[in-house]
């Protein structure tokens, strides 16, 4: 849907649309996360819903220009609220040819290609793979709106007073792209000015190159004739309140200062270095003064193990990694589960196995999640649905951990972390306190450590309260005193009694709600980043008058209560996951429901339409 | 707490935790256990305020038999998880308590990291040159060519040398004794409680099950004199029954024994000096190793540097002096935010 009309400077065209995806490629060294990043903001403050996809080469410094280098930025903004960063591009900038070959297949036809021509030069024509410039192929580019500007010189020809090297010069193209862009959607530039002054302000003469750049590509929109209509997309209609954006890693460590702040305690946070877990360690090293300790340790099991001590002490503790560091901490959580200790574990997940797509998002790390430790040892699970739930399943996972006197998985994935989304800023007297469970005593007076509550729920009694002296260990132990006790008919029942503990959190955590029709041909089922994709695709088919229905699962172990009973109410099931089929196998043990997967493992979020066609096939077969 | 309330006065007994004790009989493990009791109430510290955290063998069951706070842990782990403890609450006492192959082997990463780090605890070792829990297998400790289950025609592994690694991590209190020798052995725990910063001891643990005799000659009445120097600061290294023999250094700087008259003097002997900011001495001690040479027992190194927990709370501090307490709406409105 779209409006047109004339607006009155230079007679140009100004078009209305709903939503716009605009995508951003280029050379790693071009600034691409950068340009992606500053119009995401600009959108947001302007009012914009906003979804964003940074997708970024695994090696630091691929050869320039080459295929292997290119890094993208994606942003879907809108004026109605939007679930995913989109499926087709509208706008796609190209910096060099590499990043127009591996991109442009993703432009819709008709769409506008914004590319730098100044680098459709012969050696990178050859390192992108190209026999000729296809810039001059009009037949293969037909399709698109193309556009064809000298970035590079137009920037150094923008700054060339201030006497900045050649090299200097040319980096600021992806501010001259930025300003274009800005033109081309009538973004407001001041919250990107206000960022240039406070980041380079020991450089002033890098502030006055990039706003000069800005102004330069802005211009270029005004007064070249080739580019004749530019866009409006009205601010969103979002729920009143303050907003900011939030990365889903952003997110996770605002939440866990928020609850240390509200149980008034100590937030212990360890980490090792792991893409894309890493910035949660960056996000809650700056907030020292919140009474946060962060501890840089040699290696995962260095991480795990030092929150084990820091959980023992009484520090709300947590740590995050992703698949390799997750296996690594698997030997820690298992101690932390026999001794009954409250602490966080966060896999940001990523391509696997080893290795892997380290920079690309996957859902593959549940089995080892779920059943991932030696012994029969359940601990909860639960993942945010997207960037900003992050916030709230943070808080929620430091509740089960205290609550219940347990490890708890935290699932993330590398769309939900690197990608964002407007947050409403919460009003903090809303947020809900963290109870902590109290000491209890026998009633001789003795301390016993292993006394349960209602909740089989034992005390957690720190070090330093005297006369609670007590011992805790991996070794199996009796329940009550907590003394080490090796018969076989104490740890059948110790075995049992903690995976009791941990099922009875169903009772304690939200029933398991629908979008769509409470039953009916279809239900869709998914879990973590996959939200957007599959709420989309199902809104989509039920106004398409299909009957179906979308489960977005947020706690994975348990399960909600009511979840069983929800599935029978629908003749099938589907299941779409970015793994074979991990959640499809585990419904199908536990409800013995017949759920058909759809399982994508390409490093890549699900597309929409890639959802809407299974829904259809599912439903068109009898 | 409060430094105006009395301490209780405790006793060993007060730190006898009700757990059988399972170790083989005669085993060093006792003697070890015997003197930590001993050394406890001496210090001044309330008990709840102590914690024993210990990997898997042998020696790691320790926590059990302690009415302290304890944690019988993972195999290696233990330095990782203490610091752990240590930083979540600085104003505990916390005691690693670990085995050769727990602390070289599967824990070496930690227990190098944990000594250069300086983090605030006291690492005890307990090396008897073998695996005890798993029945006998030669540990990283162990010479060339000692034969067990898993080496019936003698280890080829080079053994490392717990002081000499120690060392190298720049560790600020490095020390060593033997189980049976327990009021030496109760000196220096003594000495690692009182260190501010990683305390790393090493204790000659005799295992009479699996490795018996390996320390004889450390431990041996009326052999082990002439074995063993006993490190004093500030004092020459004389050894000996009669305390006739001693080490200096040869004109290649390398340690070598001479006898004391003769035309030698005591004041031609190395003096011991643990306070020495460079580790060379140390080192060189460390390297001496019988039966070529005596092997020094005692405090090899004891400097005073910061500590790592201390330096991370001047962190936290100077961060809440900078910019205030933290204020959860201020840093939720951090950046560009807008009003719908
Ligand atoms: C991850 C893991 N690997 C192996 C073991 C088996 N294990 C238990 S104790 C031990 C070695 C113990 O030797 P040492 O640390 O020298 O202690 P000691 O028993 O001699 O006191 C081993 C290999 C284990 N418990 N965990
Ligand atoms: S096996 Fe050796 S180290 Fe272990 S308890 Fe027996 S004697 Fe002690």
């Amino acid at each position: 849907m779209s409006t047109t009309d004339v607006s009155g400077a230079n007679g140009k065209i100004s078009e209305q649309l709903d939503a716009v995806v605009i995508r951003f490629c280029g050379d790693s060294g071009d600034g691409m996360q950068l340009a992606g990043t500053q119009f995401t903001n600009v959108s947001a403050v302007f009012g914009n819903d906003v979804k964003t996809l940074p997708d970024f080469p695994a090696e630091i410094r691929a050869p320039a220009g080459t295929l292997g280098g290119v890094s993208g930025f994606q942003i879907c903004f809108s004026s109605s609220d939007i679930f995913t960063p989109g499926d087709e591009v509208d706008t796609l900038v190209a910096m060099n040819p590499a990043a127009l070959k591996t991109n442009v297949a993703d432009l819709k036809r008709g769409g506008t290609l914004i590319v730098n021509e100044d680098a459709f030069e012969k050696s990178n024509l050859s390192k992108a793979g190209y026999d000729s410039n296809p810039l001059d192929d009009e037949e293969a580019l037909a399709a698109y709106q193309l556009q064809k500007v000298p970035m590079t010189s137009l920037t150094r020809d923008a700054v060339a007073e201030l006497g900045l090297s050649p090299r200097e010069a040319e980096r600021c193209k992806n501010f001259f792209a930025m300003g274009l862009v800005y033109w081309l959607y009538q973004r407001d530039a001041t919250p990107t000015e206000e960022w240039v002054k406070s980041k380079f302000a020991k450089k002033p003469e890098l502030v006055e190159a990039n706003l000069k750049a800005l102004h330069a590509g802005y211009n270029y929109g005004i007064t070249t004739e080739a580019i004749t209509v530019h866009y409006r997309v009205d601010p969103a209609d979002l729920p009143p309140g303050n907003y900011r954006k939030v990365t889903g890693n952003e997110a996770l460590a605002f939440g866990f200062v928020t609850a240390a702040k509200l149980a008034g305690k100590q937030l212990f946070y360890s980490g090792y270095p792991i893409t894309p877990a890493s910035d949660i360690l960056h996000e809650l090293s700056k907030l020292k003064n919140f009474n946060v300790v962060t501890f840089q340790a040699e290696d995962e099991i260095a991480a795990i193990t030092s929150v084990v001590g820091a959980a023992f002490a009484g520090d709300l503790a947590i740590t995050a990694s992703s698949g390799p560091g997750i296996a690594l901490k698997g030997e820690g959580m298992g101690l932390a589960a026999i001794m009954e200790l409250p602490l966080v574990v966060v896999d940001v997940q990523r391509g696997g196995p080893s290795t892997g797509l380290p920079t690309k998002t996957e859902q593959s790390d549940l089995y080892m999640c779920m059943f991932g430790r030696n012994g029969d040892c359940p601990m909860p699970l639960i993942a945010p649905a997207t960037p900003a739930d992050c916030f709230e399943m943070a808080q929620e996972a430091l509740r089960i951990a205290v609550e219940f006197m347990t490890p708890v998985l935290l699932l993330s994935d590398g769309y939900i972390a690197n990608g964002a989304e407007p947050w409403k800023i919460p009003d903090v007297s809303s947020l809900k306190p963290i109870p902590i469970v109290q000491k209890n005593t026998q009633t001789d007076g003795e301390f016993m450590p292993y006394l349960r509550n209602e909740k089989k729920t034992r005390p957690w009694v720190i070090p330093g309260t005297p006369g609670c002296e007590h011992r805790v260990g991996g070794l199996e132990k009796s329940d009550v005193t907590g003394n080490v006790n090796y018969s076989p008919e104490n740890h059948q029942f110790m075995t049992t009694l903690r995976a009791e503990k941990i099922a009875g959190i169903a009772d304690f955590i939200p029933e398991q709600t629908v979008e769509g029709p409470e039953s009916g041909d279809l239900l869709v089922i998914s879990w973590g980043g996959t939200y957007g994709a599959v709420r989309t695709a199902v809104k989509q088919s039920v106004q398409e008058g299909l009957s179906v229905a979308h489960a977005h699962i947020r706690y994975l172990n348990p399960f909600p209560k009511n979840l069983g009973d929800l599935i029978k109410r629908y003749k099938k099931v589907l299941i779409p996951e970015l793994n074979t089929g991990q959640l499809r196998m585990i419904i199908r043990g536990t409800y013995l429901a017949d759920a058909v997967g759809l399982n994508k493992v390409q490093g890549k979020p699900f597309l929409i339409s890639e959802v809407k066609q299974k829904i259809r096939e599912m439903l068109d077969e009898k | 707490m409060s430094v105006d309330i009395p301490l209780p006065v405790l006793s060993p007994k007060d730190f006898a935790s009700d757990q059988e004790i399972r170790w083989c009989p005669r085993c060093g493990d006792y003697s070890i256990l015997a003197q930590m009791k001993k050394v406890l109430p001496t210090l001044g510290i309330p008990k709840e305020k102590f914690v024993f955290v210990s990997g898997i063998g042998c020696s790691s069951r320790f926590p059990y038999y302690m009415d302290t706070y304890g944690m019988h842990s993972i195999h290696g782990r233990a330095p990782a998880i203490a610091t752990g403890v240590k930083l979540a609450n600085p104003d505990l006492q916390v005691w690693v308590i670990t085995g050769d192959g727990d602390s070289l082997s599967i824990g070496g990463n930690h227990f190098m990291h944990v000594l250069r780090r300086n983090v605030d605890l006291k690492v005890i070792m307990f090396n008897n040159q073998i695996y005890g829990l798993t029945k006998g297998q030669y540990s990283p400790t162990s010479p060339t060519g000692t034969k067990t289950k898993s080496t019936p025609f003698g280890s080829v592994d080079r053994p490392l040398n717990p002081l000499s690694v120690a060392i190298g991590a720049r560790a600020t209190f490095v020390a060593r004794s033997v189980d049976v020798d327990v009021k030496h052995l109760a000196s220096i725990l003594e000495r690692a409680a009182h260190h501010k910063g990683s305390a790393f001891v090493e204790v000659y643990q005799d295992c009479n099950v699996f490795n018996s005799g390996a320390f004889a000659f450390a431990s041996k009445k009326g052999e082990k004199e002439e074995n063993v120097i006993f490190l004093e600061h500030g004092k020459p290294l004389i050894f000996g029954k009669n305390r006739d023999k001693g080490v200096r250094l040869n004109s290649h700087d390398q340690p070598e024994v001479v006898e004391l008259g003769k035309g030698v003097t005591e004041d031609d002997l190395l003096f011991h000096d643990e306070k020495s900011e460079d580790m060379n001495l140390a080192f060189l001690l460390a390297s001496m190793r019988y039966p070529e040479m005596p092997e020094p027992m005692g405090v090899f190194r004891a400097v005073d540097q910061p500590t790592y927990n201390e330096a991370v709370y001047q962190q936290v501090e100077a961060a809440t002096e900078r910019n205030g307490e933290g204020d959860l709406e201020a840093l939720f409105n951090t950046g560009d935010t807008w009003t719908v």
